[in-house]
């Protein structure tokens, strides 16, 4: 049992993460109906600038904070980075065929790995973090301090989402433009900003998602595959479905963490390291009983 | 077609060479059946036979290395036509088209390979066993997920297709018996064509050249169906689906069955350029049937033109001979290095490359490389006039 639950506490540290990272691509789907592929390489940039960033703040004494400072830095950097990636080239897209703005995504997503790869070198760049590997006890089982880290990070930024879409005006005209973009212009919400903010939010999360993942493991140039991950979670969730995107994300990183754990004792012919794609067997099995996801709007066709 | 000729048919004896069209007037077409024409003008059959003509010649005037990279381009190409069908044609984004180039390149070598071998191999090296058989177990599995795919529309379909090639890479590396395992791979396809080795050099000619008249043979053998195929009436209703599916719905087109044709098909196509890939390339292991492969695929689509053939030729030979030319550049700008360990190097300019082409074709000249000889030759139709 105890096995059981420490298992089921790893699957929702990561899956704090993989919650993150759709919870970027759920927000670029909604305020433009694109799944933005180039999530993968903004994830490792943000990750990269944070490796960067906390050595330059050396003298900030108290190591947590300092921590914290240069996650933040890092994702302001990187939703910067990611709203003139919008503005340079999906902006000049508006009214395309969304498997082609999509495409385009694909590209930048190359381009942009490509040069933080340069950044990053051959081998893997170091995170400092306050925790390490420490765990802690947690009513009988021992869970690792970066994942207790990992969700209350997840519920500090579902907590501001909440806030932002609830009671701002700009969140209000997001949940307009995704609604109806036509009406939403002309009641005066300019849609370009709304894209634009959509994609520098999207930024920030993958920032953030990436230094957390990036803890531990480091900071290497074939990082950017984890991030592929939240794509099922988003699938599973809907994909215009921000609750939809948490749920998925958390229940892709319990999935992999208990398969991980059982599998190799209850199927081991399905072959080492299962766990990695069975997320994606997940999404099929779904997709098969519900064509929209769990949470997903089932889209109206009239003829 | 079959409808306008019975009108025809019924309202008169048929006006002679109807479907030729009437010199010094090429836009004039009098019959249906020139307009569908597989060449539907004399300077198209002109310039299609004369590339045909230096494209056999070349071997006599090229140097092998060469030759083997187009060879391997021109197999390329055959796997892109396949991409063209279901996402150019019929409109549905695949991402998982690596995965089906893999199951074609496993079969081929399977049958093929060495039965004393440490992978598993029939010892059969007849190519005309082992290309259909590739191509037949590819389809079929194209066969066996469209159910899955017809069910789904736009994005959904291309994350799911993503996940497939996850699965499959997956696949192969754990039945190592067949793929050799990661990071160790296996010998590609041997062709042999009646007991004559294609792959080795034999008295008259090299091996390269060997394999660059097959696949080019191969290529135009492809290349024809896959433009007849867009001309008839399964074709159209590719076509139907991709421009609307509700309204070709309303035409009686079956949207499942339709999906998984071109699923099918497309897959048949994948099947065969996988065992064609590796028997000119000689070595794979799992890895390669990873992302990158599908997106190079989608990079030639849509480099050289989505929908149409001669493009998607087009582009499959720029996408394979982009490597050699990046390989050659840092004779031109010195601050670029040719080895992996330092920054920049050819090998994170290619992939910038592949990226950045994707990008800027998609935003100013979405028909890609067809689209630029459409305009050149527009440009020269009206000259001196701009239009």
């Amino acid at each position: 049992m105890t096995e059981f639950l420490e298992a089921l506490a790893r699957g929702l540290g990561t899956g704090s993460i993989y919650a993150m990272l759709a919870l970027g691509f759920v927000i670029i789907y909604k305020s433009t109906t694109v799944i933005s592929f180039a999530q993968p390489a903004l994830m490792m940039t943000g990750a990269t600038v944070t490796s960067y960033v906390i050595p330059a703040l050396g003298f900030i004494t108290l190591a947590s904070l300092s921590f914290f400072v240069s996650l933040l830095l890092a994702a302001v950097i990187t939703a910067f980075i990611a709203m003139v990636i919008e503005r340079a080239a999906i902006r000049p897209m508006v009214g395309r065929p969304a498997f082609v703005v999509a495409i385009i995504t694909i590209g930048i997503d190359i381009v942009v790995r490509v040069i933080t790869g340069g950044f990053i070198g051959t081998g893997q760049r170091h995170i400092d973090n306050p925790w390490g590997i420490e765990r802690s006890d947690l009513l009988g089982i021992r869970v690792e301090q970066r994942h207790l880290v990992a969700m209350a990070v997840l519920v500090v930024v579902v907590a501001a989402l909440v806030w932002f879409y609830r009671f701002t005006r700009h969140g209000l005209a997001m949940r307009a433009a995704a609604f109806d973009q036509e009406a939403a212009l002309t009641q005066g919400v300019s849609v370009g900003n709304v894209f634009a903010t959509s994609w520098g939010m999207a930024g920030a999360l993958a920032a953030i998602a990436g230094t957390l993942l990036a803890t531990n493991v480091g900071v290497g140039r074939d990082i950017w595959i984890i991030a592929l991950i939240a794509l099922p979670a988003i699938i599973l969730g809907g994909l215009d479905s921000l609750p939809g995107a948490v749920v998925g994300g958390l229940a892709v990183g319990v999935v992999e963490s208990l398969v991980g754990n059982y599998q190799h004792d209850v199927a081991p012919w399905l072959g080492n390291n299962f766990a990695v794609v069975s997320p994606y067997v997940l999404m099929m099995l779904v997709l098969l009983v519900r064509p929209y996801g769990l949470f997903g709007t089932q889209e109206v066709r009239r003829v | 077609m079959s409808q306008f000729a019975s009108l025809r048919n019924a309202s008169g004896p048929e006006p002679r060479a109807s479907s030729r069209p009437v010199a010094g007037r090429p836009l004039l077409y009098r019959s249906y059946a020139q307009d569908m024409a597989l060449f539907n003008t004399r300077p198209k059959r002109l310039w299609v036979g004369v590339i045909i003509v230096v494209a056999f010649l070349l071997p006599m005037a090229v140097l092998d290395p060469t030759l083997e990279v187009l060879a391997t381009g021109f197999a390329f190409a055959i796997g892109a036509l396949g991409l063209n069908i279901v996402t150019g044609l019929a409109g549905q984004v695949s991402l998982g088209h690596a995965f089906f180039v893999g199951v074609g390149a496993y079969t081929a070598a399977a049958i093929s390979g060495d039965p004393d071998g440490r992978s598993i191999g029939l010892g059969i090296t007849e190519i005309a066993v082992w290309l259909p058989a590739a191509g037949l177990v590819a389809g079929l599995t194209g066969v066996l997920v469209a159910p899955l795919a017809t069910r789904l529309r736009g994005l959904y379909l291309a994350v799911v297709t993503l996940g497939l090639v996850f699965i499959g890479e997956h696949i192969f590396r754990e039945w190592s018996d067949l793929s050799g395992g990661a990071g160790v791979g296996r010998e590609g396809p041997v062709p042999t064509i009646f007991g004559y080795r294609i792959a080795e050099d034999s008295s008259l000619f090299t091996a390269e050249q060997n394999l660059y008249w097959l696949m080019l043979v191969l290529l135009l053998v492809f290349a024809l169906g896959a433009r007849n195929l867009a001309r008839s009436r399964v074709g159209r209703s590719f076509a139907a689906v991709r421009d609307r599916d509700m309204a070709a719905e309303m035409m009686a087109i079956n949207l499942p069955r339709t999906k998984t044709l071109a699923f099918g098909i497309s897959s048949f196509y994948a099947g065969c350029a996988g065992g064609l890939i590796y028997s000119v390339v000689g070595f794979f292991e799992p890895s390669t049937f990873g992302l990158l492969l599908s997106v190079q695929f989608i990079a030639m689509v849509l480099i050289g033109g989505a929908g149409t053939v001669s493009g998607t030729i087009l582009g499959a030979l720029f996408i394979t001979l982009l490597p050699t030319i990046t390989r050659e550049l840092p004779a031109y700008l010195p601050f670029i290095s040719s080895t992996a360990t330092e920054t920049p190097n050819i090998y994170q300019l290619e992939s910038v490359l592949y990226g950045a082409l994707i990008v800027v074709f998609l935003l100013f000249e979405p028909r890609g490389l067809f689209g630029i000889w459409i305009r050149i030759r527009n440009y020269w139709k009206g000259w001196p006039f701009s239009y």
